[in-house]
């Protein structure tokens, strides 16, 4: 399954699909519901047999070349440390790909969304580790994601 | 101007800059923080207060910082993500302000398992961009990440690091971008010993159009002996040498070795200063503090225009420059 992360294109494709699938059922995916935690064990699955995701809450992996930040062993959001070895492996992990070096790879191979890795991602709420990352994607009007102080005005 | 700083000054007028890396010491004596600057302070414009970097624990970098603003230089103070949330990076940029320091540098932090307490909580509340995106909305919006404002906001001249020599290389200007995006005002790099990489990343940079936007500052330093320089290269994340470098070192009979070193290091500042689009050096001379003022007087960059801060006279004069 973690083979799947080397075609990004396919996952993009996925990501699309799923997000057109789920809007008709806006109304009943909501924050806290009985169907919270379906997704909460839908999505451990799944994106864990595929990202070793950390359900986070706040999804960002489009943004990140279809490799999840939270796999980086210190939760970088926004691009590689400076610590990178010479041979593309992890400061903290030697044994480990760097998780950047593998996001801006294959961001590259990402016609749609690859260009995403050169916005800023905000800083990870860390109240909603746990929680459905589509359900809150679904209520981004409800769930608070990003700091009151963070915007551009 | 948004800080006012020295560093700030010194870079808008155009002159090439000189900062560099004190060392801080194990110690709660304020003199030991001084005998560490006054070598270093005639040769440069401003300098960094690290934040207990390669995870080891030292005298805290506001603590340095507030001591030497009290003493008239100009500290940059460097914040990391290691070990602060960002309700601690916040209060500490206010305080750090408030004791006189006009320059934030942000940075991502060395993982714990570099320094000498790797059982300690990494915590990474934060990463590097978000940071300098933090201090910019103190500063220009004026208030905190909550939204509270902020009574009177920090007048912060702020920094960003960035690394030119690990990869993903071709991402690296791309991260310069972003700080710049999220509100940097100067880099100052990682060591340099690799010059053809410095200048394909560099070339990235002006093409880009960055330099118009951020001053960069290129890191220089000293090796001491191969030995040591082999040490670095693979105890000390994000530090690139070159074998030809330790070769070289290897070449002179050893008594020479640390006046080689630092003639390497001489070179490698007479070329940077060429090549477009650098705005200055970083000088970090680990444990090795008193060769700064040599290196910069025999790499041409004396006289520095300040070697103290302009006192205002009574008066309200500004003393003359020298």
């Amino acid at each position: 399954m973690r083979r799947l992360q080397n075609r990004p294109h396919l996952l993009e494709v996925a990501y699309d699909a799923t997000e057109k699938a789920l809007q008709p059922f806006k109304k009943v995916l909501k924050p806290g519901g009985k169907m919270e935690k379906v997704f909460v064990k839908g999505e451990k699955l799944t994106k864990g047999m595929i990202f070793d995701c950390r359900m986070c809450g706040d999804c960002v992996l489009h943004s990140t070349g279809m490799t999840c930040p939270q796999t980086c062993p210190k939760t970088l959001r926004n691009g590689p440390c400076g610590g990178v070895r010479p041979n593309g492996h992890c400061e903290v992990k030697p044994e480990m790909m760097c998780v950047w070096v593998q996001a801006w790879g294959r961001s590259q191979k990402m016609p749609e969304y690859g260009k995403q890795i050169l916005t800023i991602m905000t800083p990870v709420s860390k109240n909603l580790a746990g929680t459905s990352a589509w359900i809150n994607d679904l209520n981004s009007d409800k769930v608070k994601k990003v700091p009151t102080g963070w915007s551009e005005e | 101007m948004k800080s006012g700083s020295r560093l700030e000054r010194v870079l808008r007028s155009g002159r090439f800059a000189v900062t560099a890396e004190l060392n801080p010491p194990d110690s709660a004596d304020p003199q030991a923080v001084y005998d560490h600057a006054v070598v270093l302070s005639s040769v440069c414009d401003a300098i960094n207060c690290t934040d207990a970097s390669g995870a080891n624990v030292h005298m805290s970098n506001v603590g340095v910082a507030a001591l030497l603003a009290r003493a008239g230089y100009d500290p940059v103070v460097q914040f990391a993500c290691r070990d602060r949330n960002r309700i601690s990076l916040q209060g500490d940029v206010l305080g750090a302000a408030a004791l006189g320091v006009k320059n934030v540098m942000c940075l991502t932090g060395d993982g714990v398992q570099a320094g000498d307490q790797p059982e300690a909580k990494p915590v990474f509340d934060l990463d590097s961009i978000t940071l300098i995106r933090t201090v910019k909305t103190m500063r220009d919006k004026g208030r905190f990440l909550s939204g509270r404002p902020i009574e009177s906001p920090p007048k912060v001249f702020i920094g960003g690091a960035e690394n030119p020599f690990a990869p993903p290389y071709d991402f690296r200007p791309l991260r310069v971008q972003k700080k710049v995006q999220a509100g940097v005002d100067f880099i100052q790099t990682q060591y340099c010993y690799d010059m053809p990489r410095l200048r394909e990343f560099m070339k990235q940079v002006c093409d880009m159009g960055l330099d118009k936007k951020v001053f960069i500052l290129i890191g220089v330093g000293p090796l001491r002996s191969p030995g040591a320089a082999e040490w670095m290269r693979t105890n000390v994340p994000g530090i690139v040498i070159p074998d030809a470098i330790i070769e070289r070192l290897n070449g002179v009979e050893k008594k020479k070795q640390r006046t080689e070193g630092k003639k390497v290091c001489i070179e490698i500042i007479q070329e940077v200063k060429e090549i477009a689009g650098v705005s200055g050096v970083h000088v970090m001379a680990y444990k090795q503090e008193e060769l700064v003022a040599e290196i910069v007087e025999q790499a041409g960059l004396l006289p520095r225009y300040w070697s103290r801060e302009p006192e205002t006279a009574s008066n309200g004069h500004v003393a003359s420059r020298n």
